[in-house]
C-alpha cells in the first residue's frame, strides 16, 4: 500500500488530475452506456405493447 | 445429420438468440463486476508506484485494456459482417451493429486516457504519432460505420454497406498493433507480447489483464444488451415478437 492518507490518494503524487481525469470519464461512459441500452430496450418495448394494444383494438377484441 | 449441428444453428436465429442473451447478460454483468473490483483494487492499493512515472502510470490499467478492447471489437465485428455478408444470416448484422456504439467508445477511452497521459509525461495531449493517429482512424472508423448504417432505411442493406465498410477498416487494426515497430514513434513499444516476457513489474501485469477481463465482460454484457434491443426493433412485426411475455402484459 503507497497511501498515508486519503489525501495523499486522491493527490496521486500530483498526477490527480490525470489519473482521475482518465478514471472518472472512464467510469462516467460504463455507467452511462448500459443505461443507453436499457432505454433503448425499455422504449421498443413500450411500442411494442402499443402496438399489440391497437391491433386488439382494431380487432375489437380489446 | 448430428444433433450438434442442429442446436447450434438454432441460435442464429433471432428467436432463439433473444431470450439466450437475456439469460446470458446478468453472468457477464457479474463477472464484469468481479473482475473490475478485484482490478481496480491491484491498480489503486496493490501495484507499487512506477520508479519513473510516479503515481502517474496507473492510468495504464484503463489505458491498455481500453485499447485492446476497442481494438478486439473491431474483429469481431468485422467478423460478424463477413459472416452477414457471405451466409444471408439475420443475426450476423444484429451483432455487428450491437457492437460498433461499443467499440467506439473503447476507442474513445483509449484515446481520451492517452491525452490524460500524454500531458503530464510527453508534456503534450495530442500528438500526430503513428500509434495515436491509427487508433484515431479506428475512432473514426466506427463512427463512419454507425453513420452509415443510420442512413440506410433497409436494414439488410444498411447490413451490406456497413459490412464492406467494416472488412475495407480491418487493416488498420494490424497498422495499430504494429505502428510502434514501423515507425519511429513517441508511443512507447508493446508492455505485453507473445514473444518475450513482459517487460513490467508482475503485480502491474496482473492488475492490467484483470482490467482486460473485465472490460472484456463489460463489453459483452452492454453489447448483449444492446443486440436485444436490435431484435426487437427489426423483428417487430413478427408472430414471435407478439407473442413474447413482456411484449403481452
Amino acid at each position: 500500500m503507497s497511501w498515508n492518507s486519503p489525501a495523499e490518494f486522491f493527490a496521486m503524487g500530483g498526477y490527480g488530475l490525470y489519473v482521475w481525469g482518465s478514471f472518472i470519464v472512464c467510469g462516467a461512459i460504463m455507467v452511462m452506456e448500459p443505461m443507453l441500452a436499457k432505454k433503448r430496450q425499455k422504449d421498443i418495448l413500450r411500442a411494442l405493447r402499443r402496438e399489440r394494444i391497437a391491433d386488439e383494438i382494431e380487432k375489437g377484441t380489446l | 445429420m448430428s444433433n450438434r449441428l442442429i442446436n447450434w444453428f438454432k441460435f442464429a436465429s433471432p428467436q432463439s438468440f433473444y431470450p439466450l442473451a437475456g439469460r446470458m447478460i446478468p453472468w457477464f454483468w457479474a463477472l464484469a463486476a468481479v473482475f473490475g473490483i478485484a482490478g481496480l483494487w491491484i491498480s489503486f492499493f496493490v501495484a507499487p508506484t512506477d520508479a519513473v512515472q510516479g503515481e502517474g502510470y496507473r492510468i495504464i490499467f484503463i489505458h491498455v485494456p481500453s485499447s485492446w478492447m476497442s481494438m478486439f471489437i473491431y474483429l469481431v465485428m468485422a467478423a460478424w459482417a463477413a459472416l452477414g455478408l457471405a451466409l444471408n444470416t439475420r443475426l450476423s448484422g444484429m451483432m455487428a451493429q450491437a457492437l460498433a456504439p461499443t467499440g467506439a467508445l473503447m476507442a474513445f477511452i483509449s484515446l481520451w486516457t492517452g491525452a490524460f497521459w500524454g500531458k503530464p509525461m510527453w508534456g503534450t495531449w495530442w500528438v500526430w504519432d503513428a500509434r495515436l493517429t491509427s487508433e484515431l482512424i479506428l475512432f473514426f472508423l466506427y463512427i463512419g460505420f454507425i453513420a452509415l448504417q443510420a442512413a440506410i432505411d433497409d436494414p439488410r442493406r444498411a447490413d451490406k454497406a456497413g459490412a464492406i465498410l467494416a472488412l475495407v477498416g480491418v487493416v488498420n487494426v494490424p497498422i495499430i498493433y504494429f505502428s510502434v515497430k514501423w515507425w519511429n514513434t513517441l508511443h512507447q513499444g508493446a508492455s505485453v507480447s507473445i514473444a518475450k516476457s513482459p517487460s513490467m513489474a508482475q503485480t502491474m501485469l496482473w492488475g492490467m489483464l484483470i482490467m482486460a477481463l473485465a472490460f472484456w465482460m463489460y463489453s459483452i454484457a452492454v453489447a448483449l444488451m444492446r443486440v436485444r434491443a436490435i431484435i426487437l426493433e427489426r423483428e417487430t412485426h413478427t408472430e414471435w415478437v407478439k407473442e413474447l411475455s413482456e411484449v403481452k402484459q
